[in-house]
């Protein structure tokens, strides 16, 4: 394998990329694309329930990935186990040979197709990277000593066009006095941006992988712009999208010479290739090859 | 009148069909209401136990009598109240009670007729006008409200988050219910308005402790000696 996440990351700028676990106990197609990008990517995330949409549990996809030579970034949410829970899933997940943790609070039920499930956030994230952090100091829950203990790489999630920004960066800080070492964001779409974020993320001494989001279509770019996305995609983007004459191609330039234009700036970057999973090889390949750069 | 709106148990009605079928093949019903929280909350009270009585006679089932109970949840009120219509109740099959769920479970206890529930007991309301009620408070158990600028997160946040928000508000709004402000955001800017934001940045709040909070709880207090 090549080296791990936590190593990339100290050495210098690094990729990691998002695969959400199958709906299925067979997925071909998945395993696929993680054996072409093991050696391109750091670390592959793995979403748990994302969007309250249920899933292979993400504990399992990660083994699953790591057994194919990726290093999985374990993503876990608050929502739908206890502390108990919980903290069985940390030792197990470090028994299966998973490093990297990160750690969020989860989507509310009802946004996804089992709206009826009842909401557990017994713990919330900051208390969870606490925990975590704490077993990887060998220390348990209540703060006694835990022998042969894991050692996770903490890391979250943060939103860097949260408003008002301050609170997001006071939780932030929170965050990283928690034991997170490094997070992940929402996708940027222009660099200048990115750069006022990280003069505003600095204080807080984190590594920050920023967010990057391929643009498949004009109408994805527009369900973007009015769900999702609380800064609208720059002019610039759109029209290059519009007139493109194969739009997905397009939408992977951006993002390759996106990638390539901020790798001096910052400590890498987070490819969230929303529906498009099986562009990422040639996403990569393309940043490999220095679009833009 | 003079209108009194005090915090209480919201209530809503149930179906009239899922009554029906609740109460199967029961031929003769006593009918109670609450003169307190299902009185205001239009649930329970003098003109529902007469449009209830209405619908059931309407299906052929006989209504021996009616009564409101001042409050339902206290239940020696229950229980004399029972007691002065025992010979309407001692008709009837069982008990229909268009009340909170404790105050159905007064009327059982305190009987030994059957006692069926006309009402869904949501919450605990506060109400800022007539029939509009919200949730601010659940009964946590361990209360924060001194650290959180008076704004219960525990509540107000669908998550009861107690570190701050999740990052999903847009333009101010929580994301599981758009028509209500994220609590966080009212908590920073209470915060930050009377200058303790290091209230939010530096105390990471433990872990809820829920082991006093097992179900069904009591107090049962004595009295000082001389009061
Ligand atoms: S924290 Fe909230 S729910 Fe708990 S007692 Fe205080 S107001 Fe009620
Ligand atoms: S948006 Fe605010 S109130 Fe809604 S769940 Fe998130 S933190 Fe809680």
């Amino acid at each position: 394998m090549a080296k791990s996440f936590r190593d990339s990351l100290e050495a210098g700028f690094t990729i990691t990329a998002e695969i959400p676990p199958p709906k299925s106990v067979s997925f071909p197609k998945s395993i696929e694309v993680a054996k072409k990008v093991a050696g391109k990517v750091a670390g592959l995330n793995v979403t748990d329930n994302q969007r309250g949409m249920m899933r292979m549990s993400s504990m399992a996809f990660s083994h699953i990935l790591l057994g194919v030579g990726c290093d999985p970034v374990w993503q876990i949410c608050c929502r739908d186990r206890n502390r108990l829970a919980l903290q069985s899933d940390l030792l197990g997940a470090s028994a299966l040979g998973i490093k990297n943790v990160c750690v969020m609070t989860g989507d509310y039920p009802t946004l996804g197709d089992n709206p009826g499930a009842k909401a557990v956030y017994d713990l919330d994230a900051v208390q969870l990277m606490k925990l975590t952090d704490g077993f990887s100091n060998g220390k348990d829950i209540r703060g006694g000593v835990m022998k042969n203990h894991p050692d996770f790489f903490v890391g979250g999630v943060v939103n860097p066009f949260y408003e008002p920004i301050e609170l997001e960066l006071l939780k932030l800080q929170k965050k990283v006095n928690a034991g997170a070492k490094f997070f992940q964001t929402q996708p940027f779409f222009d660099i200048e941006s990115v750069d006022t974020f990280l003069e505003q993320a600095k204080p807080s001494g984190a590594k920050m992988l920023i967010g990057v989001t391929p643009i498949k279509s004009m109408k994805m770019l527009k369900f973007l712009n009015e769900n999702v996305l609380t800064k609208p995609i720059p002019d610039g983007v759109s029209k290059r999208i519009e007139f493109a004459s194969d739009q997905m191609m397009e939408g992977l330039k951006i993002s390759a010479e996106f990638i390539n234009g901020i790798r001096d700036r910052v400590d890498g970057a987070h490819i969230m290739p929303i529906n498009q999973v099986a562009s990422l090889p040639l996403l990569l390949d393309m940043v490999e090859e220095g679009n833009g750069a | 009148m003079v209108y009194n709106a005090p915090a209480m148990i919201i209530t809503k009605k149930k179906d009239f069909e899922e009554i029906l079928f609740a109460i199967g093949d029961t031929r003769s019903l006593f009918l109670l209401g609450c003169g307190d929280c299902a009185t205001l909350c239009k649930t329970g009270g003098e003109p529902e136990l007469k449009e209830m009585s209405q619908k059931l006679v309407a299906k052929g089932i006989a209504v021996t009598g009616t009564a409101v109970v001042p409050a339902a949840c206290h239940e020696l009120d229950t229980k004399r109240v029972l007691r002065k219509h025992k010979d309407e109740v001692d008709k009837a099959q069982a008990v229909l009670a268009l009340i909170c769920g404790a105050g159905v479970q007064s009327v059982g206890d305190n009987t030994d007729k059957p006692a069926y529930s006309g009402c869904d007991s949501l919450f605990i309301g506060n109400s800022k006008r007539q029939l509009h009620y919200y949730e601010k408070c659940s009964a946590c158990g361990e209360c924060v409200l001194n650290d959180t600028a008076g704004l219960c997160p525990e509540t107000r946040c669908p998550k009861s988050l107690l570190n701050g928000p999740c990052g999903g508000a847009v333009g101010g709004k929580c994301e599981v219910n758009s028509e209500n402000l994220c609590v966080w955001i009212d908590i920073y800017n209470r915060l930050k308005k009377a200058g303790k934001l290091e209230n939010l940045l530096l105390k990471i709040s433990a872990p809820k402790d829920n082991s006093g909070l097992a179900k069904p709880q009591k107090l049962e207090l004595k009295r000082e000696p001389g009061r």
